[in-house]
């Protein structure tokens, strides 16, 4: 469904992916490993095009969407959940979550089931629909995010680190909720640090150095024999 | 303040009251424009004297001062729509300096224009709202008041919008993060250019309102965009609110300070406010200290 070949991306002068292949089948959750710096953010950041693919190429369902303007994305079906939450801070929750919502072609049942559907999934969402999403905690701001890229209704949700600075009550709702997903048929690209996470959330694996990828396995696979693991990420 | 009759005081509140609300006109779109792309726009009193043109060309054919205002703010959102797309959309996200160079260089043609278009002597407007009423010891226009409650009219119906409509959220979306706002698929280069034809569109409303009072000339917008900047910046850049309560405090004490010395003298009390805020509050007078 998603496929990235040989994808080159650059920051300024530094040449930040070196060709990075990767694929996530419909309704696949796919991690993606590495340590600090390797690109993996960036990768999830080329897909949405706000940094450019320099060379190779990104296709959705069939179609190029190398140099598609970024807003034109979560119509086809992509959905960005980016590494430090981007709440709508001066925004109350409702708003932040109205930002997916109201958009064309929508009617008034289905953006109501939407809403119940996310709410039900976090209540304290409900219950802090009027408060800015600045004042919510670290976790509550995830599970916004989580929950604003959740009314896009989109095939892929590209979720970056969302365990990040999380107490541990959060990691295990995060986890929680991405099973969800899994269940409901979406596709993630999970970009991680917590390794057991990814590997027990995730059917496939990929690891990432030095802006490429240099491991492909699936998640069982990794999970009975660390050894790859072990070697690339030092953990 | 003890030698000033309280009769007087009572006058000039309302006199400053009066100003203050156009001049938050005139604010509240310049601050919407920073807001969301980061641009000082330098053309906004030209894009106002040039909706009071064209408002003087339609009263002159219609003598409708309501078609006249109607078809001013129509052309001239358009033109801030065409000015976006054409003038600042490519250099969005460069130096501020080039923006503001570009606006600069928009204002120059737009007052070039004017001269060559219009001329030199001033044009008229006639007032909707004829009539005075007894105000304490003087006759005031009613025409005065009409203004502010328009401008007034104008700038509640701009906070519902932004407030409560799906636009609004997305204008404000896009203000607070112009790349999330994308990636929720906010279509964000409309948005601008929406927003940048909304205040060009209250410009020209503010020039036709207050052509009435002084005529048109190619200096209409001047006194006015002048104190807006001042406004913007104490209310703190961008921010809607912060520059419509800044817009009636400064207008509020200029009309007192002018109790004591000529309007003339009193609009240095804009600048004084101005100065200390940026000494001492940079971030702007009315916005809510950062937690």
């Amino acid at each position: 469904m998603l496929a990235l070949r040989d994808v080159h991306a650059h920051y300024g002068k530094s040449h930040v992916l070196h060709g990075v292949s990767i694929d996530v089948g419909p309704g696949e959750v796919v991690g993606l490993l590495g340590r600090n710096g390797v690109g993996k953010s960036t990768t999830l950041k080329t897909i949405m095009n706000l940094v450019r693919a320099s060379a190779g190429s990104v296709t959705f369902e069939g179609r190029d969407i190398v140099g598609l303007a970024t807003h034109r994305l979560p119509s086809l079906g992509l959905g960005y959940v980016p590494e430090d939450r981007r709440v709508f801070r001066l925004l109350t929750v409702l708003e932040n979550l109205r930002t997916g919502l109201d958009r064309p072609r929508m009617t008034a049942e289905r953006r109501e089931a939407l809403l119940e559907k996310v709410y039900g999934h976090f209540p304290v969402l409900r219950e802090r629909r009027n408060q800015a999403g600045g004042t919510l905690s670290g976790g509550e701001q995830q599970m916004l995010a989580i929950a604003r890229a959740m009314v896009l209704e989109p095939k892929i949700i590209l979720l970056d680190e969302p365990t990040e600075g999380l107490m541990p009550r959060m990691v295990g709702q995060i986890r929680a909720i991405i099973e969800l997903l899994h269940a409901e048929g979406v596709a993630i690209l999970l970009v991680e640090q917590n390794v057991p996470l990814t590997l027990a959330v995730s059917d496939r694996v990929y690891i990432m150095e030095k802006g490429a990828v240099r491991h492909e396995a699936p998640a069982a696979a990794l999970r009975a024999d660390d050894a790859v693991i072990h070697q690339y990420l030092g953990v | 303040m003890l030698a000033i009759p309280f009769e007087e005081f009572l006058v000039q509140t309302v006199n400053g009251l009066v100003s203050g609300m156009i001049l938050a006109l005139v604010a509240s779109g310049l601050t919407l424009i920073f807001g969301i792309m980061d641009v000082v726009n330098f053309a906004h009193g030209d894009l106002l004297m040039l909706g009071a043109f064209v408002g003087s060309g339609v009263f002159l054919s219609t003598n409708n001062f309501w078609a006249a205002l109607l078809v001013a703010v129509v052309v001239i959102a358009a033109l801030g729509a065409l000015l976006q797309l054409t003038t600042l959309r490519p250099l969005l996200g460069r130096d501020p300096l080039t923006t503001i160079l570009a606006t600069f260089g928009i204002s120059l043609v737009i007052q070039n224009y004017a001269l060559w278009q219009w001329g030199p002597s001033a044009r008229k407007i006639s007032e909707p709202i004829g009539g005075q009423f007894q105000l304490l010891y003087l006759q005031y226009p009613v025409y005065r008041i009409a203004i502010a409650l328009l401008s007034a009219a104008i700038i509640g119906a701009l906070w519902l919008f932004m407030k409560y409509g799906t636009y609004g959220i997305w204008i404000r979306a896009t203000t607070q993060d112009r790349v999330m706002a994308a990636a929720m698929g906010i279509p964000v280069p409309a948005v601008h250019a929406a927003v940048f034809a909304i205040g060009a569109g209250m410009a020209a409303a503010s020039g036709v309102l207050f052509a009435p009072l002084v005529g048109v000339t190619q200096t209409i917008g001047l006194d006015f965009t002048l104190r807006a900047f001042v406004v913007v910046v104490v209310g703190g850049m961008g921010n809607l609110g912060g520059s419509i309560l800044a817009s009636i405090f400064v207008s509020l004490l200029e009309a007192y300070a002018s109790l004591f010395v000529s309007p003339a003298q009193a609009v240095i009390v804009s600048f004084v406010v101005l100065v200390l805020t940026l000494l001492f509050r940079p971030t702007g007078l009315f916005v809510p200290t950062p937690k």
